[in-house]
This record gives C-alpha cells, structure tokens and sequence, in this order.
C-alpha cells in the first residue's frame, strides 16, 4: 500500500520524461474544461424541480402543499420552482447552500422525514432552517423576483401598501417575517414572533 | 255548392283544433322544463354541462360593511386567501386576537369568544369560537341572487316616531 502510494508520488513530483509539454498543457485544458463543465451541469441538473421531487418527501409533503397557492399557478402564469426560493442564485453562495444540502442527503439515505408523521414532527425545525437562512440574507430569494423598488403601492391594497411602506421600506422587517408560509403549510406557530 | 261546403267544414275543423293542438305543445315544453333538474344548473338538462359562470372576485377593500340581518356576525372585508386555521394555527388570531390588535389595528374578536357557554371566562379563545369561518365569511363583487328587505330595529323605530308625530 505504502508502496503504490510512493510510486505514485514520485510519478507526480518528477518531471515529464516521455509527454511534450504542449500536449500536457492542452490536454489538462481540455480535462479542465470537461470537468468544470460536467461539475455545473450536474449542479444545474440538482436545481431543477424534477429533481426535488423524485424524492417521495418532497413530492408528497411540500410539493402538493404548494399547488394551490399562488406561487404555483397565478393570473400572470409565472411560477416559481423549488430551487427559485430555496438555492441562492449567486455562484458562491449556491455552492454554500449544496454543500449544507449534503445533510438533506444523509436524510434522504436514513429515511429522516419518510412517512407524513415523522415529516410534520420535524416541520417546525426544517421551516425554522428556512426562516432562519432568508432572515440573515434580508429574503434574497423573495427578492430576486419581488424588488421592493419596482412596487407600486397603488395598485397593492391599503393595508398591503401601508405595512410595506413602513416595516419594510424602512429595513425594520424583512419579507419572510410576514410572509411565513406563503407557499408550504405552517408548522406550529407556538412561541413564532409575530402569532 | 257542395265542394264549397266540404271546404268550409274542413278549415273549421283546422281552426278548431289548432289551438289545442298548440296548447297540447306548449303543455309538452312545460312538462320539459319541469321534468329537468333545477336548483344550480339552471335547468340544464343532465347529460349537458353547464357553461360556468365567471368566479366574482373578494371583496379586498378593508371597509367594514353593514348587517345584512340582526345579530349577523361581521363579514371579513379583505381576502383570506392561504389563511390557515386548523389545530395547529389560527392565521386570523395574529391580528385578531387580544395581544395582537395593538399592533395589527385590526378590530379585536369580541369578548364572547372567550367565553364558553355558561358563560365563564377563559384564558383564550373558546375551542367552539376557533374556527373563524364558521360564522365570518369574505363577500364576493357579485349581483345578490336574492333581494335582502331587511330593515334593521333602528330605521323602524325612527319610521314609527316620524308617524306619531305627523298624527
């Protein structure tokens, strides 16, 4: 064992005695490139809804809860997807969120949330994550759709264009603290600020 | 002469039996219309479908309306559409409620619905209150189906003062 792995090293460390160095230079551009590009497409394929919900858990529970509102099916037929909320848009930040998604992962593998029961016994700590993550980036996601700066309080009703005049022009509240389940149902809203 | 006879008898009979003859069509139609499902379809027959009507839109204007009937609990003025009650949540109480209005404006659920029904106070809502929708309902922007004639206890009593007076 011991021996394969100095040999392999030693491959490594040396320099190339039998490969032009052209050929290692465009070869490991090309590598790069397949690599780089089969990593992103990978990572577009895991950003899409089919592939949510081809896990039962998401399909049965959170996905049939957001059919019949308004962020499924609308006047305007604009909808939005399960990555389009929940995985940040900018690169750094999507990264981030895939690698906290390894834990969804270990879930799926051990069967954390598999049946109803044991999904709506851990809902109140999963929306809490959600809350807690679009809280600390000021409803990102919300806003990469909704820009406070293109409302017109005219045309939302009264009391709509009042508290969005106030809490939120004035940063005071953010999107998701009014906002709690605009897509899925709620957990039990005990001891949540604002029930 | 005899030809012209025959000819006469003959449109008299028409004459008088075309009338029955219509009412016995007419009689048909109404026996149509009678023998067809009324109530919500409109009197479509049953192996037609109905052409839907247009879904009127909520109310959403936060004006508070008058009674349509004594004792009517209050209509709710603005849409309540994704507003969870169930075991777990009231999404009404989070403005409605005691501790809420302060900060909500909204108007506070009435004392009764802390009472149970003897009439004792409790802590919250009483669970026979809970459910908002029972007794409160959304109005829709729509023709009313039926004409409301109900006159509430004060214009009647101030039709009855103006009367004595004119006396």
């Amino acid at each position: 064992m011991k021996k394969l792995f100095l040999i392999g090293w030693r491959t490594l460390t040396k320099p190339s005695g039998y490969y032009s160095l052209g050929a290692l230079v465009i070869g490991g551009f090309i590598a790069g490139i397949i690599f780089w590009g089969g990593f992103n497409t990978a990572l577009e394929v895991t950003n899409t809804e089919e592939f949510c919900i081809s896990c039962h858990e998401m399909e049965n529970n959170v996905y049939e809860e957001l059919k019949p509102t308004i962020h499924f099916t609308n006047r305007s037929g604009v909808r939005a997807t399960c990555p389009d909320c929940h995985v940040p848009h900018k690169w750094t930040d999507k990264i981030a969120r895939k690698m906290q998604a390894s834990k969804e992962v270990w879930g799926t593998i051990f069967g954390t949330i598999n049946t109803r029961e044991k999904f709506l016994v851990h809902r109140k700590r999963l929306a809490q994550n959600e809350w807690t993550r679009l809280k600390a980036n000021d409803s990102l996601e919300c806003r990469n759709c909704h820009n406070f700066d293109y409302m017109d309080f005219t045309e939302q009703s009264e009391r709509a264009a009042y508290q969005h005049s106030t809490a939120l022009a004035s940063g005071e509240k953010t999107c998701i603290d009014c906002h709690k389940g605009i897509a899925h149902h709620l957990p039990n809203m005990e001891g949540v600020e604002g029930w | 002469m005899k030809k012209f006879n025959l000819a006469v008898i003959a449109s008299l009979l028409v004459l008088a039996v075309s009338p029955s003859l219509y009412s016995l069509a007419a009689y048909a139609t109404d026996k149509e219309t009678i023998n067809t499902p009324a109530t919500l379809r409109d009197h479509t027959p049953i192996m037609t479908q109905k052409e839907p009507n247009q879904i009127p839109k909520v109310v959403n204007k936060d004006i508070k309306q008058g009674r349509n009937y004594p004792m009517q609990p209050p209509v709710i003025p603005h849409t309540i559409r994704g507003y969870e009650v169930n075991t777990m949540n009231n999404k009404c109480m989070s403005c409605h409620s005691r501790h809420r209005t302060e900060k909500s404006q909204a108007p506070m659920v009435s004392v009764t619905h802390y009472m149970d029904r003897d009439g004792n106070f409790l802590a919250d809502v009483s669970p026979r209150r809970y459910f908002c929708n029972q007794c409160h309902v959304t109005q829709v922007d729509a023709e009313p189906l039926v004409e409301n004639t109900f006159t509430d206890m004060n214009s009647l009593m101030k039709k009855k003062t103006i009367k004595t007076e004119s006396h």
